[in-house]
């Protein structure tokens, strides 16, 4: 469990932009607040109303399933008004910018925006634009702070602490924001981070960010407590970084024979939507002893509501 | 126009080697009459009451080469007055400026267009460049003959760079047949492809792609082999890296050309980029401290000639964007001295290198008769106080955009005066 905060301590942010900004008093209050949700979205009553009267907008550019519907589900449980823009048919498809866009939102008095958008920085802009609080809900290649914090209370769930755990992340760390968010965040918890990906996939002086670097996955599993695998974004790739998907499975797949070098209570995470036989063998990713994929769709929902209540309130 | 007298200033004329306490009298017509330490209250007429200017500087009005306009087509971003002006605030009197507007100049009717705007609406001297290549598309070139008999100084493609080497090894031939300058922009497509910033922390940190600084190297390299084969008049618009600067060094002594450097990347590095600052989206693109400092070095090494503002303006609309579909450039003509006089005060270089970088040094590769204070000259100078302080703010900007890339900045020293064929046209 995470250490029990005071309860007094608000956190020290107005927006969640990113792990980044985050002091581990805030991360543990708002572990420790989703941690209580849990319980609340196991039980037939599944709605509390500490959020009645409040507006949330949801704001995505970007197609998502599980994200967005987590944070619409999350501030309904929470009795808030939940909006969700649909990008499609809106005014930004008509050549309206982000902060056009920010201001007649904002002339609507949400209490909260949270947004997903293609580019790196696109929250940072809006937040600056608006009177309201901003959840980063995945900015470009950035951060997607809510996807780690639901990643770390799930390890914290299944093996009781973060600190001293070794956690490997592998596959398209380039594209992702899932693997930033994750690094920052499970550093933080005391950690030890393993990073393995092609080098054409690995971002540049990525290793200064305090990680260890591997480009032969067998050595990067060594010994860990956390296989965590990303989406190969193959929507983000404009030129030839890799040869071919079976080529890529062949190394960088997570496959039975591969995971023998992690530990043999290791556990297998993947932010999803997974590509099977691609990045994971489809076995492993159901297999209910390994694999923690479906309790982190679980976990995301109570840690959206942590953060909708903590930055709302 | 009165017969104009000063003494007691400090001046700086690299081009003469000049670097004394004196007087300077400007003629009748806008001349340099008399300049130097001879110059001074005992031998000057009794009944003229000249001006002390108590140690203020005087150096030849700036040449700054490198300078995006916005006519035509991008009026409302600059135009040649409010560029003039905004030029004549920080001392630059003589401009060139880049081809890349709407329409391109890359043919012989719009540059008379562009000489009629310039003569009428300018107060500076505008020396504009003409594209490599049509439309600056990289494919076929412009008429480098014709184009020069009308008045174009050099020939550039601006912010974009020939990326065929064929293409390019054509380019330098008639270069070289016609006597043209011509000016690259080094920086591989391929490699820079969707780069918004330096490629490193700082990129892998705001989840931005990165432009690495081998993809200005390689270019450099290229074109450097090219020039082997072909000895043309070569410039080289901006460095921004280390390694490039070990690149030109290596290369000095097989071959001939220049090369420039924007006062973006000897005075601010990728770290001021900070939370995504559009206004420091910049191409190049900042880089590391390691590589601020060799560039400075370079300058001290003459192995590079001059400072350019690259001044771009840009309006408001398309900064305040996200970092990915933010324009790029800064504005910068009117601080391009205050702050290259930073790295004078803060003693990275010597006065004289710093103002022959950004005067006699781009005359010379211009081959124009500026930047210079010669005796029977146009008397085309700024005086500066080169201890006041001040502050950058965006607001008192004189250019139409207000894009600067050191919005707060403190800086010390700024222009007081600049004339242009000695007449007044900027007093703080």
């Amino acid at each position: 469990m995470a250490i029990k905060t005071n309860q007094a301590i608000k956190i020290s942010q107005k927006h969640l932009l990113g792990i980044q900004d985050l002091s581990i008093n805030d991360v543990n209050l708002i572990l420790d607040e989703a941690n209580s949700f849990i319980k609340v979205n196991q039980s037939k009553n599944k709605k509390v109303d500490v959020l009645r009267g409040k507006t949330q907008i949801n704001l995505f550019f970007e197609p998502s399933t599980r994200t967005q519907s987590s944070f619409e589900l999350a501030g309904k449980r929470l009795g808030a008004d939940v909006m969700s823009m649909n990008i499609s048919n809106s005014a930004i498809k008509k050549g309206e910018t982000l902060i056009d866009t920010a201001m007649t939102l904002n002339a609507m008095h949400p209490d909260i925006i949270v947004i997903r958008h293609q580019d790196s920085g696109a929250c940072n802009l809006l937040s600056q634009k608006v009177n309201c609080a901003v959840l980063n809900a995945g900015d470009g290649r950035r951060e997607h702070p809510t996807q780690a914090l639901l990643d770390a209370l799930t390890i914290i769930t299944r093996k009781k602490k973060i600190q001293g755990l070794k956690i490997a992340i592998c596959g398209d760390i380039l594209h992702s924001r899932v693997a930033r968010s994750n690094i920052y965040l499970l550093s933080m918890l005391g950690a030890e981070v393993n990073i393995i990906a092609p080098t054409n996939l690995m971002p540049k002086e990525i290793e200064k960010f305090g990680v260890n670097t591997f480009t032969d996955m067998k050595k990067g599993l060594k010994d860990c407590d956390i296989v965590m695998m990303l989406r190969l974004q193959n929507e983000r790739m404009t030129s030839s970084y890799l040869s071919s998907n079976r080529e890529y499975y062949e190394y960088y797949g997570l496959t039975p024979d591969k995971l023998e070098h992690a530990k043999s209570d290791a556990l297998i995470m993947h932010p999803g939507p997974m590509n099977r036989g691609i990045e994971i063998d489809t076995m492993l990713a159901d297999d209910i002893n390994k694999s923690v994929i479906k309790e982190q769709v679980e976990l995301g929902v109570a840690v959206r509501m942590a953060c909708l209540k903590i930055f709302c309130t | 126009m009165k017969k104009q007298y000063f003494i007691n200033a400090n001046i700086i004329d690299p081009y003469n080697s000049m670097n004394e306490n004196g007087g300077l009298i400007i003629s009748e017509d806008g001349k340099i009459e008399a300049i130097g330490k001879k110059v001074n209250i005992n031998n000057l007429p009794s009944r003229e009451k000249p001006i002390d200017l108590k140690g203020k500087y005087v150096f030849p009005g700036l040449v700054d080469m490198r300078v995006f306009v916005g006519e035509p087509g991008y009026e409302y971003k600059e135009n040649f007055r409010t560029l003039s002006n905004a030029a004549l605030s920080g001392g630059v009197t003589s401009v060139v400026t880049m081809p890349n507007t709407d329409p391109v100049i890359d043919n012989v009717s719009i540059v008379d267009f562009l000489k009629r705007r310039g003569r009428d609406k300018s107060k500076i001297n505008i020396f504009p460049c003409a594209s490599l290549t049509k439309n600056t598309e990289g494919t076929n070139m412009t008429e480098f003959g014709l184009l020069q008999n009308k008045g174009i100084i050099a020939f550039t493609d601006g912010v974009k760079t020939i990326q065929n080497p064929r293409l390019m090894s054509r380019i330098m031939n008639s270069a070289k047949d016609l006597g043209s300058l011509i000016m690259q922009h080094a920086e591989d497509y391929e490699l820079a492809k969707n780069g918004m910033i330096n490629s490193g922390i700082i990129a892998s940190k705001l989840g931005l792609s990165g432009i690495p600084e081998i993809a200005e190297r390689i270019l450099i390299e290229r074109d450097l082999t090219l020039l082997e084969k072909v000895k043309c008049r070569y410039h080289i618009s901006q460095l921004s890296s280390q390694k490039s600067v070990e690149v030109i060094k290596s290369r000095k002594e097989i071959v001939k050309f220049t090369c420039g450097v924007s006062v973006n990347n000897l005075s601010l590095n990728e770290n001021d980029i900070g939370d995504f600052k559009t206004f420091l989206k910049l191409s190049p693109p900042l880089r590391r401290e390691e590589d601020r400092l060799a560039l400075v070095q370079g300058l001290k090494d003459d192995l590079i000639d001059v400072i350019v503002s690259d001044h771009k303006p840009e309006d408001e609309e398309s900064k305040r964007l996200t970092f990915a579909q933010a324009a790029t450039g800064a504005s910068g003509i009117e601080t391009l001295l205050s702050l290259s006089l930073e790295l004078y005060h803060n003693g990275s270089l010597k006065l004289e290198t710093i103002i022959k970088a950004l005067t006699s040094n781009p005359a010379k590769i211009l081959k124009i008769n500026k930047g210079n204070l010669s005796i029977g000259n146009d008397a085309d100078l700024c005086i500066v106080d080169i201890d006041k302080p001040w502050i950058v703010k965006k607001d008192k900007l004189i250019s139409k955009s207000k894009n600067t890339s050191i919005e707060d900045k403190k800086l010390q020293g700024k222009v007081t005066n600049t004339f242009v064929k000695g007449k007044e046209l900027f007093k703080l």
